[in-house]
Parts: structure tokens; sequence; C-alpha cells
């Protein structure tokens, strides 16, 4: 409990500490949504049509901006060493640092989602399912990125390999997630493709964290 | 019955040998067969009643995708083989088959965009078995990536391992997509139990197909796993010895030391 504490308010002060860097994923967002908004006709209603693809394509590329800093910083610094020496197990601080990436990275643009959906013309009844499918939605990306982002520390060019290897990954996330904005839009029951990604988030929360470990302890031998 | 042979093939100078000795062989076999698959496919076999010729793809196609599928499986378990007993034999192995694999993905997404245009009307339609072979094709480059990306070639495979690994989900999906949703693409018609939904004049050039095309990529993987190993060994002495051999053999066996 301790060592969650710890690790926790470590990732909190430093994005305290470096505010500009947390606060680029959302402002990223809301650039690339609003930026389809000037790229359509006016007003144009086609828009409402394409409005969950934009909003979930937006919140994955914003996820992608900060994760590759997730153990970059570490590594440089040592901290990643000491953790690895420190008798921890590397799997709960990697559990524990990919939660503090989601609250974040990948809560502000939950909540900065509904105001971006009513500027697209998302009709009301299909907020839900997708305020709800993004809170189930972006968890799954911090840890599929974080595993990711583990895998490719210590490599000269990872910053670009990064986002190459994350997108085929997240593919069933951005299906179910806009899947379930496009049910709630045609007035079916959103429900089956949340329960897709509470699915997907539950196997991603508990087997990634392993894997994600294997990787740092490779990158470090 | 004495099993040692079988743990010394995972020393890498006896794999290389067993391999030099069984590639050909594979080699030989996968070419007459798909000579004669081919032949009897696209000469042989009677034409569709529904799809006429156009149903020739299927000799092509369906190998290829059955291929570009057991080759992830097949790449993920030789990955989970070096991450679990540190076998460098089989980092090579899962390195091998990554660009094999890729490119009979690749292939069975062309062949089937070209078999979709006249029988669909569409090149490509997005739907789950199309997409989740496309994500296949994204994952097999993903490896193929990250190991070019890594300097040590041992750290490389391991990520790569674990990389395939995850990707692994990908797998039932494709196999079931044509099951589990509503799909343009049709359901299998050769591995139903029972009675397969093919005329047997049809069938058999396809099964030619799938062996030879299996024995092609054993072929290639084992190939491809020889130079990894001659590679990886450049400094050891059987690599050396091996060297001299080939070099001597092409020589006419002029100055042999």
């Amino acid at each position: 409990m301790s060592a969650f504490v710890a690790i926790f308010a470590r990732e909190l002060k430093l994005a305290a500490r470096a505010r500009a860097e947390w606060l680029m994923p959302p402002l990223f967002f809301v650039i690339v949504v609003t930026l389809f908004g000037f790229g359509a006709r006016p007003n144009d209603p086609q828009l409402a049509a394409f409005a969950p693809a934009v909003l979930w394509v937006g919140a994955l590329l914003a996820a992608l901006l900060s994760l590759e800093r997730l153990y970059r910083a570490d590594q440089e610094d040592g901290t990643l060493e000491q953790l690895l020496v420190s008798g921890t197990s590397l799997s709960f601080a990697v559990f524990v640092k990919s939660l503090a990436h989601w609250l974040l990275s990948g809560l502000p643009i939950v909540l900065l989602a509904a105001p971006l959906a009513a500027m697209l013309g998302l009709p009301a009844a299909a907020l839900g399912p997708l305020v709800l499918g993004l809170a189930l939605g972006t968890p799954c990306l911090s840890f599929i990125g974080g595993f990711v982002a583990a895998l490719t520390v210590g490599l000269p060019r990872g910053g670009a390999l990064l986002p190459v290897l994350v997108l085929p990954l997240i593919v069933p996330v951005i299906i179910f997630g806009a899947g379930a904005v496009r049910a709630a839009q045609q007035g079916l029951d959103a429900g089956a493709p949340l329960y897709f990604l509470a699915a997907i988030l539950t196997l991603t929360l508990t087997v990634l964290p392993w894997l994600a470990a294997a990787a740092l302890r490779n990158a470090f031998e | 019955m004495n099993w040692t042979w079988f743990h010394r093939l995972g020393s890498p100078p006896s794999f290389y040998r067993f391999a030099e000795r069984l590639a050909p062989w594979l080699g030989v076999a996968a070419l007459l067969l798909l000579a004669y698959a081919w032949y009897g496919g696209l000469v042989l076999a009677p034409a569709d009643y529904q799809q006429k010729d156009a149903f020739r793809v299927i000799y092509v196609h369906v190998p290829a995708a059955a291929v570009s599928l057991s080759l992830y499986v097949l790449m993920a378990v030789a990955g989970a083989v070096a991450l679990i007993w540190r076998m460098k034999l089989a980092e090579c192995v899962m390195i091998a088959s990554a660009p094999v694999g890729a490119s009979f993905t690749a292939l069975a997404l062309l062949t089937g965009m070209l078999w979709g245009k006249p029988m669909w009307g569409a090149y490509w339609v997005w739907d789950a078995r199309l997409t989740s072979e496309l994500v296949l094709l994204f994952l097999y480059l993903g490896v193929i990536g990250l190991h070019a990306a890594f300097e040590d070639a041992r750290a490389a495979a391991r990520a790569c391992a674990l990389l395939a690994i995850v990707g692994l989900v990908n797998v039932p999906i494709v196999h079931f997509s044509v099951e589990w949703w509503n799909s343009l693409h049709q359901g299998s018609t050769i591995l139903k139990f029972g009675k397969p939904a093919i005329s047997a004049d049809m069938a058999r050039p396809l099964y030619a197909g799938l062996l030879g095309t299996y024995l092609l990529c054993a072929y290639a993987i084992l190939r491809r796993t020889q130079n990894e190993l001659l590679l990886r060994e450049r400094g050891t002495r059987w690599v050396r010895e091996q060297l001299a051999a080939a070099a001597g053999n092409r020589d006419g066996g002029a100055h042999v030391s």
C-alpha cells in the first residue's frame, strides 16, 4: 500500500511540476476534433454521423502523445533502475504508473468529450454511451500503450515506433467504443459493445502489467 | 526410445546441419505440390456454377490465408519458448517466420481484394474478416519493425516475443470472424467436419496447394533460420568451418585447408 501511495504521489507531483506536458494531450484532443469541424462544410449535418469516429480517434491520438514519456524520463534519470532493485513488484509499479497516466491524460479526455460531442452535433442520447465508453476505453489505451512504451523504452528511435505498434493493438477498443456511440445514435441498445469494452479493459488490467514488467526487465539486461 | 537427438537439435550447429539436409527435400516437395495445385486448379478443375472462373483465386487465396494465421501462431509459440527457456534457436525461428508470415498475409489480402471485386462489387469492405486480417499484417510489420530497432539481437528477440504473444489475441478473432459476425466473406468450405462443401475435383488441387504452401513456408523459415544463425554466431568456430567448407565446395575443393 505504501508503495502504491509513493509511486502514485510521485507521478502526480512530477505532473504538477511539468504542467505543460500534461495539458498538451487534452488540448491536442480539442484541436483535432475542432479541426474536423473546420474541414467540413459549416454546420454540416454529416459531421454528426462521423462524430463517433472523430472523437475516438482524437482520444487515441491524444493518449499517444504522452505515452513515450511514461518510462523514458524514469529510465534517463535512473528511477527505473531504483524500482527494479527496490524489491517492490515491478508489475505492481507498472500498474500504478499506468493508472496515474490514465488519471492525468485519459480522464481529462473523458471529461472533455461531452462538450466536444455537442459541438459536432451528436444527439443527447448518444452522450452517455460516448462518455461511458471513453471511461472504459481510455484506461485500455494507457495500459496497452504502457506495455508498448516499456517495449521501446531503451530504443533511440522508440518515439517513431511507438504509435506504429500501439495503433494495431487498440483496434478492438476503437471498434467497440465508436460502435457503442453509433448504436445509441441509431436508437439501439449500446450495452453489447460497452460490455465488450469492459471485457477488454479487464483483460488489459490483469495481463499487461506483467508483460510490461517483463519488457522493462528485458530493457535492462 | 532414445531422445538425445531431439535435445541436440536445439544447438545451433546441429540444427544448421539438420536444416541443410532437410530443406532441399521440402523445397522440391513444395515445388511439385504447388505445380500440381496450380495446374489442377487453373486448368483441370471445372468452373464454378455461380462464380465461373473467378473462383480459381481460391487456389492461392486460401493457402495464403491459412498460412498467415499458422505462421503467427508459430511465431508466438517460438517467442514463448524463447522467453521461457531462453533458447537461441527459438529466437531465430521466431524472427525468421515474421517476414514469411507478413508476405503471405499481404498475398491473402491482395488476392482477396482481387476476388472481392467481381464477387462483391468492391475491392474492400470493412467487415470483421478483412479488418482483422489487415490488423494481422500490421502486427507482423510491428514485430519486424521492433526487431530492426534494437541493436542487441537477444533483447530484440525477447521484446518481439512479448509483442507477438500480445498480438496472439487477434488470431482467434480472424479465424472465427465469419462465424461471430455477419460477414460478406464466405464461411469455411473445406475444413468442415463430415462432408466438405466442395466437390472432390475442385478440392484435390486445393489440398495439394495447402500442403505445398505449408512446405514452402517450412522451407523458407528453415533457410531464414540458417541465415540468422550464421549471422548471430559469426564469431564461432562452427560457422567459420561451415563457411570454409562451402567456399571449398564452390572452388571444386581447390583449397580446403
